[in-house]
């Protein structure tokens, strides 16, 4: 099963690589991992997504708990939780593509960044299937490029992850 | 007044009660070295490899409770510890390893003796530190020392870049440094311990399993308590060895891959099981499908919750430091002891008995070789069971642990989790150094010995009369056991045909070596060579080439699919 777990760490240089040679070490998924400070310069937020049976997610969880740069670890696919991800793309936008991307991107309240005679460059933020059904929509010889920052989370409600 | 990074390391250390350092100098930390020549309160000990150091410091730690030290140079200097690192980590043993770093300017530039000590270090250290401010030093080595010795103890290693030695700053070392991350519990859940109480006192046929983690968190005389209190039967992992007396009619043995048959078989058919600071590892309780098979209710203590379900689910886990939950386990029990199932317990004990009595541990005493078995049983004789043992890795040192009966924890020291050839000498050097005056033997193989044998010369330096007792088989025997077993007799690459002269060896260090080829000399040249307190005797027993260890579980197997000795 998919999990989206959240993690305090404090901001010390080399935390990072603790947490990604934790999963490698123990054989641990990781489909994605997006870190940046908090509002606290002195802790990070890190967002792990990963994959695995309930044992596996409870060693996961717990061994991050053992990481002695971990403050605090929660596993948000437990209760309701709002996940986003920003993607970038550019896509070839000529001759009747050009109209048709913006009407995509509008479609899916994308912006676009950038403009060249050939090019359009979007941002799109949603959840990572609303960012697979955009890609999927498109002709693929119209990609470019593309750049996904990984999912970020947070819980519903009044729940908050703080020291 | 400012002080020198360097000088504020051995303040530290000074801080800390440090008496032992184990090291080996270089460039890049020189200036560290030249602190330690201008005091005299922290004693260094000149190893001849690093490896070494980390196993002295590791020995030392782990028949003494203290926190080991050692100190190291730069590049090389950190690689040859890591082994003795990786040791003391797999088995949980306080330790702080200073290492020297290249300065702060030159990291990251492929610098002479440059090696990322806190990259290579990261998977086998509880935690690591690179000290890029002189300020920060003091506070940093403080939370090295509390990280170590606290929760799940391991080493914790603090790199220090020359120039960090060389900068400036005022000295105060904190009485204690708070750290939000790092909070290990300690309590014991009080549910989860009337849970536990409950169902030791309906079970049938109960079993209590004992790991390293009662001797390392000194909860031998809760665990002698509650199991007199109870009356059932106990058995300790090899790392658990003396946490509870070997002598005691309720030990049934060690248990796992070399077990003994009542123990193994005891765990297989219990149908309470008590865990305490053990860790179901593959070794303990070989294929964990074969082990949950059989319905049964475990009660887990542990200080690390992620020891806890990670091979075996259990249906009590209690995080907690194990002499406080033990101490609140013993209460819970004492006023409804006796609704103990006495009829019941009696039959368990009676089945126990009859699994006791096939003898597992046979082996041909009229043998006209020497038995490895013989040579440990009369170690045991001649030194009253009361020395300290280190051990090397193979057949000699399950061995030791099936026939040396550890009476007192921290008594029987080896590389249980990582299984470090080369462990033993420089492990007895530390043990010798912690308990001055002591009884220490090393039981070793010559093929683990030759790993670290350079430590000889480190034993005369500081003079300690620690005696080595070489099981000569002239094979690497666990290696050729499994090949005989598992390999169809190919023995490739487990004999070794140029071996050194082991008297001559000790001799040319400085020591007594004696060879004994005749079983009737066994006992005699053990006295001898006890006799002599002040000297290093290395014992060359040559020993049957062909001796197996049993009983043996094979790799993959269950805990009752043992290998007798009769059935091969
Ligand atoms: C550093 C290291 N290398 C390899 C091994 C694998 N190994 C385990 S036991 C063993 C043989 C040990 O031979 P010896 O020390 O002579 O002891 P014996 O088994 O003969 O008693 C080997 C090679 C190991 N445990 N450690």
């Amino acid at each position: 099963m998919r999990h989206i777990i959240s993690t305090l760490l404090e901001n010390e240089s080399g935390a990072l690589s603790r947490v990604a040679g934790l999963f490698s070490a123990r054989g641990y998924n990781i489909e994605s991992l997006t870190v940046a400070p908090t509002e606290d310069p002195s802790l990070s937020r890190m967002t792990i997504v990963t994959s695995g049976s309930d044992d596996v997610i409870e060693q996961i969880t717990k061994q991050l708990n053992k990481l002695v740069d971990v403050v605090k670890v929660v596993d948000l696919s437990e209760a309701p939780h709002i996940e986003r991800e920003l993607m970038l793309i550019k896509v070839r936008a000529t001759g009747k593509d050009r109209e048709e991307m913006k009407r995509m991107a509008e479609i899916f309240r994308g912006r676009i960044l950038d403009v060249t005679d050939a090019t359009y460059t979007i941002e799109l933020t949603g959840n990572g299937e609303k960012l697979d059904a955009f890609i999927e929509g498109l002709d693929r010889a119209a990609i470019l490029e593309t750049v996904r920052t990984g999912a970020s989370g947070i819980a519903r409600g009044e729940r908050v992850l703080k020291v | 007044m400012e002080i020198s990074g360097a000088e504020i390391v051995i303040k530290c250390l000074q801080a800390e009660g440090v008496e032992y350092v184990f090291g080996y100098p270089g460039g890049a930390v020189l200036v560290i070295y030249d602190e330690l020549f201008k005091q005299d309160k922290v004693k260094h000990v000149l190893v001849r490899h690093e490896q070494g150091a980390a196993h002295a410091a590791d020995g030392y730690s782990r028949a003494s409770q203290k926190t080991g030290v050692c100190l190291v140079t730069s590049g090389p200097g950190v690689t040859n510890a890591v082994t003795g690192i990786a040791t003391a980590y797999m088995d949980s043993i306080p330790m702080v390893v200073i290492t020297g770093q290249v300065p702060t300017h030159a990291i990251g530039q492929d610098a002479f003796q440059e090696v990322d000590a806190v990259g290579i270090t990261r998977p086998c250290v509880k935690h690591n530190f690179l000290v890029k401010d002189v300020r920060a030093l003091a506070p940093t080595i403080k939370k090295a020392f509390y990280l170590a010795r606290t929760g799940r103890p391991g080493p914790v290693l603090v790199d220090i870049p020359k120039d960090v030695t060389l900068a400036t700053c005022e000295f105060e070392y904190p009485d204690s440094i708070p750290m939000r991350s790092y909070n290990p519990v300690i309590k014991g859940h009080p549910g989860q311990i009337r849970k536990a109480a409950q169902l030791l006192l309906e079970a049938q046929r109960p079993m209590v399993y004992t790991g390293g983690g009662v001797v390392l968190s000194e909860a031998a005389p809760q665990l002698l308590r509650l199991m007199k209190l109870l009356g059932f039967p106990v058995t300790n992992t090899l790392m658990g060895l003396g946490g509870y007396p070997g002598t005691d009619p309720q030990f049934i043995g060690m248990l796992g891959m070399h077990g003994t048959y009542e123990a193994n078989m005891a765990m297989q058919h219990c149908d309470v099981l008590l865990a305490v600071g053990a860790r179901f590892d593959d070794r303990v309780i070989g294929n964990p499908a074969h082990f949950g098979s059989v319905p049964r209710k475990i009660v887990h203590i542990d200080i690390d919750p992620s020891s806890i379900s990670k091979r075996v689910r259990v249906d009590v886990p209690i995080v907690g430091h194990v002499p406080d939950v033990l101490e609140d386990l013993i209460r819970q029990l004492e006023p409804q002891i006796s609704k103990l199932d006495a009829q019941a317990l009696k039959s368990w004990w009676a089945q126990i008995e009859l699994w006791r009595a096939r003898d597992c541990l046979r082996y041909d005493r009229a043998s006209e070789i020497i038995k490895p078995q013989h040579v440990i049983e009369k170690l045991y004789e001649v030194t009253g069971g009361d020395a300290f043992i280190t051990s090397d890795v193979g057949q000699h040192q399950m061995w030791a642990a099936q026939f040396y009966k550890f009476a007192k924890p921290r008594r029987w020291i080896n590389s249980g989790g990582l299984g470090t050839m080369g462990f033993g000498l420089p492990a007895a050097m530390g043990v010798q150094l912690a308990n001055p005056g002591a009884t220490v033997a090393c039981v070793t193989g010559e093929a683990s010995f030759m790993m670290c044998m350079q430590e000889l010369s480190t034993c005369k330096q500081y003079r300690l009369p620690i005696k080595v007792v070489n099981l000569n088989n002239r094979y690497m025997g666990m290696v050729r056991q499994w090949q005989q077993f598992f390999h169809g007799n190919r023995y490739s690459e487990s004999y070794m045909d140029a071996l050194p002269d082991f008297v001559k060896l000790a001799e040319a260090c400085g020591h007594i070596g004696v060879q004994v080829e005749k079983p009737a000399d066994v006992e005699p040249a053990l006295r001898e060579a006890f006799k002599r307190k002040d000297d290093l005797v290395l014992l060359d027993f040559l020993t049957d080439q062909t001796e197996n260890v049993f009983p043996m579980v094979p790799g993959g197997k269950g805990m009752s699919e043992m290998i007798l000795a009769e059935e091969l």
